[in-house]
């Protein structure tokens, strides 16, 4: 990034705007459109999805079911009724497939805060910002987890602002707007891009499917990378990209094999040299320019 | 042996370590006594039909609303941020809009964890709570007047709610007729409540734990033991003679005092008008 510039206005230039931003643009129409389709029963009256993201219906035959609360659900002791644990299944395997923290790039309304957060916190160009270990958020999910078995209880919904935010979007906000405001704050002036890459249990929870998840962003022609730090400036979780994108040297594949990646696709989006692109793990052969050149060779 | 570097950065990484665990460890004691506080429920906030324990049902719950959604009549809130139930949890009020007790229980059938509990299938064994004429000295048909609409609304009418004669005291006359509810019956759906006349009703749904006092274990009753065991199950009770004039009986659980006579050959008549026009010389 040269000065003066903002990560990607090289990727606008050489690009142009919509290519430069099209997962993003991808991933505001999910995240919205999903909200929207469990509005349009009670703004509308059309009943496609019912319930929030704690565990919907859809169609009146698909169930799915936030298999962290399904988890948290079982330790409080309380066996379930089968259609939330098959809810439960459909979501995991579906996060398993595209990515665990899929979850928070595209589905989670809270990351449209925070992400506004980020872009204002790099605009106003504030440099002081707290600093939390990125495995914060393990231990409070720990937490978590502990408080539901300790308590019985589902102790963590009476203050997670991913569900309660989601939720009350839904049914009637209450006080939740300070909850989403809060977020904002906190990741605008106290800790930049704090709750969704520190903090935040939900985020952790599907960090761990992602682990095994086929789909994954790959720095295929990492080759062509001009060192211009936009993708590790617009990363919400900037660590996960180096060792596919500069551990060449060190053997490693170009896909980007972190829980961590949330497949939100920006840097596929702000890269002026086209250096990643979607694909999956076993997609992650080290050699593979030279592979590819035997191949074609007779 | 550790270089000094070295047992710096190990000391930092301590340091760190014991800083994340203890911010975590202060936020899970916040959010655990919160979570104390938040499973007190208010007495006037109802669960669903079905809805498992207090306890139980914060833990079963997971807050998705589907039992509101599904429910016909709107009955069913999801508590928001800030209100004074658990907040995500469904309740009703039922003074603002009762559970009109579905033959089919819709709210049950769309509860995907079972905090609704699917075992309950007959709507008349729901237990949301328990109706308790809670203040006599309102409630109009204890000023002897006819009211009753808490009866005729009673979708258990006759069993869970039943009216009681009594005498009225006051006009010495005419008679009260008392709503009374059974726990046997009582489905808690707040339908009397929320037709109660008076401007604050005198008929409201309270959580059973509020509203069923409990007979001492130890506590038996006479009457009851007797009629379980076929008969008395101390000394049998001798039957009481009374010592009456002549032509006088004393029915002891009827009609008290009789007398055999006919009429007119005891020194009063049966018209009091007579004795009084007699004057003094007949005594
Ligand atoms: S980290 Fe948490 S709040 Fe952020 S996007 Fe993921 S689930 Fe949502
Ligand atoms: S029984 Fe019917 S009216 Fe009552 S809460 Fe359930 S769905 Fe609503
Ligand atoms: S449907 Fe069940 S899990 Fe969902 S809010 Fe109602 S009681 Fe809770
Ligand atoms: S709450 Fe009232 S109306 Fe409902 S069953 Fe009980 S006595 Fe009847």
């Amino acid at each position: 990034m040269h000065p003066g510039m903002h990560p990607g206005s090289e990727a606008v230039t050489t690009k142009g705007w919509w290519k430069a931003h099209q997962w993003l643009l991808l991933r505001r129409v999910s995240q919205l459109g999903i909200l929207a389709l469990f509005l349009l029963g009670p703004l509308a009256g059309i009943w496609i999805v019912k319930g929030n993201i704690a565990s919907s219906l859809t169609l009146d035959v698909l169930p799915l079911t936030d298999p962290y609360l399904a988890l948290q659900m079982l330790l409080t002791g309380h066996g379930m009724e089968a259609t939330a644990l098959i809810g439960a299944a459909i979501v995991l395997v579906s996060y398993l497939l595209l990515g665990g923290r899929v979850y928070c790039a595209w589905v989670c309304p809270i990351n449209i805060v925070t992400d506004a957060a980020a872009w204002l916190h790099q605009r106003l160009g504030i440099k002081r910002t707290a600093q939390f270990a990125r495995h914060s958020r393990y231990w409070i999910l720990g937490l978590t987890l502990l408080l539901a078995l300790v308590t019985g209880t589902l102790a963590w919904e009476l203050v997670n602002p991913v569900t309660i935010v989601y939720r009350g979007l839904i049914f009637g906000m209450g006080l939740a707007w300070v909850l989403l405001l809060a977020i904002f704050l906190f990741d605008l002036f106290v800790s930049r891009r704090g709750w969704c890459s520190h903090l935040c249990p939900v985020g952790a929870f599907y960090s761990l499917p992602g682990h095994f998840s086929l789909l994954r962003v790959s720095a295929v022609e990492r080759n062509k990378c001009n060192d211009c730090m936009d993708c590790f400036t617009v990363c919400p979780e900037p660590q996960v990209i180096r060792p596919a994108l500069k551990g060449a040297s060190m053997g490693n594949g170009p896909v980007i094999m972190s829980g961590n990646c949330t497949n939100c696709g920006r840097c596929i989006d702000v890269c002026s040299k086209d250096v990643f692109r979607f694909d999956h793990r076993f997609d992650n052969s080290t050699s593979k320019p030279i592979a590819q050149k035997t191949e074609v060779m007779p | 042996m550790t270089t000094k570097g070295t047992g710096r950065t190990r000391r930092g990484f301590l340091v760190d370590m014991a800083r994340t665990a203890c911010g975590v460890a202060l936020l899970g004691a916040g959010v655990g006594l919160y979570s104390r506080q938040a499973a007190s429920l208010p007495a006037e906030a109802l669960r669903p039909p079905g809805a498992l324990d207090e306890a139980d049902f914060l833990g079963a719950c997971v807050r998705c609303g589907l039992c509101v959604r599904d429910c016909p009549y709107d009955t069913l809130k999801l508590s928001a941020l800030g209100d004074n139930v658990a907040n995500g949890t469904p309740y009703f009020i039922a003074r603002d809009i009762p559970c009109e007790m579905c033959p089919d229980i819709p709210c049950i059938k769309a509860c995907p964890t079972g905090a609704l509990d699917h075992a309950l299938t007959d709507i008349d064994a729901a237990r949301m709570g328990l109706a308790v004429v809670i203040d006599q000295e309102s409630c109009i048909a204890f000023h002897g007047l006819r009211c009753e609409v808490c009866f005729n609304v009673c979708p258990v009418r006759g069993k869970a709610i039943t009216l009681d004669m009594l005498h009225n005291p006051r006009s010495g006359k005419h008679a009260l007729f008392i709503p009374v509810v059974h726990s046997d019956a009582c489905t808690g759906c707040g339908k009397c409540e929320k037709s109660c006349i008076l401007d604050e009703a005198a008929i409201k749904v309270l959580p059973a734990k509020l509203a069923k006092g409990l007979l001492g274990r130890h506590y038996r009753l006479g009457w009851k033991e007797k009629e379980a065991a076929g008969g008395s199950l101390v000394t049998p009770d001798e039957e009481h003679s009374y010592t009456l004039p002549e032509g006088m009986r004393y029915d002891y659980e009827g009609r008290g005092l009789i007398r055999d006579e006919p009429a007119g050959q005891g020194p009063y008549s049966d018209n009091p008008l007579e004795t009084l026009k007699r004057g003094r010389e007949g005594l």
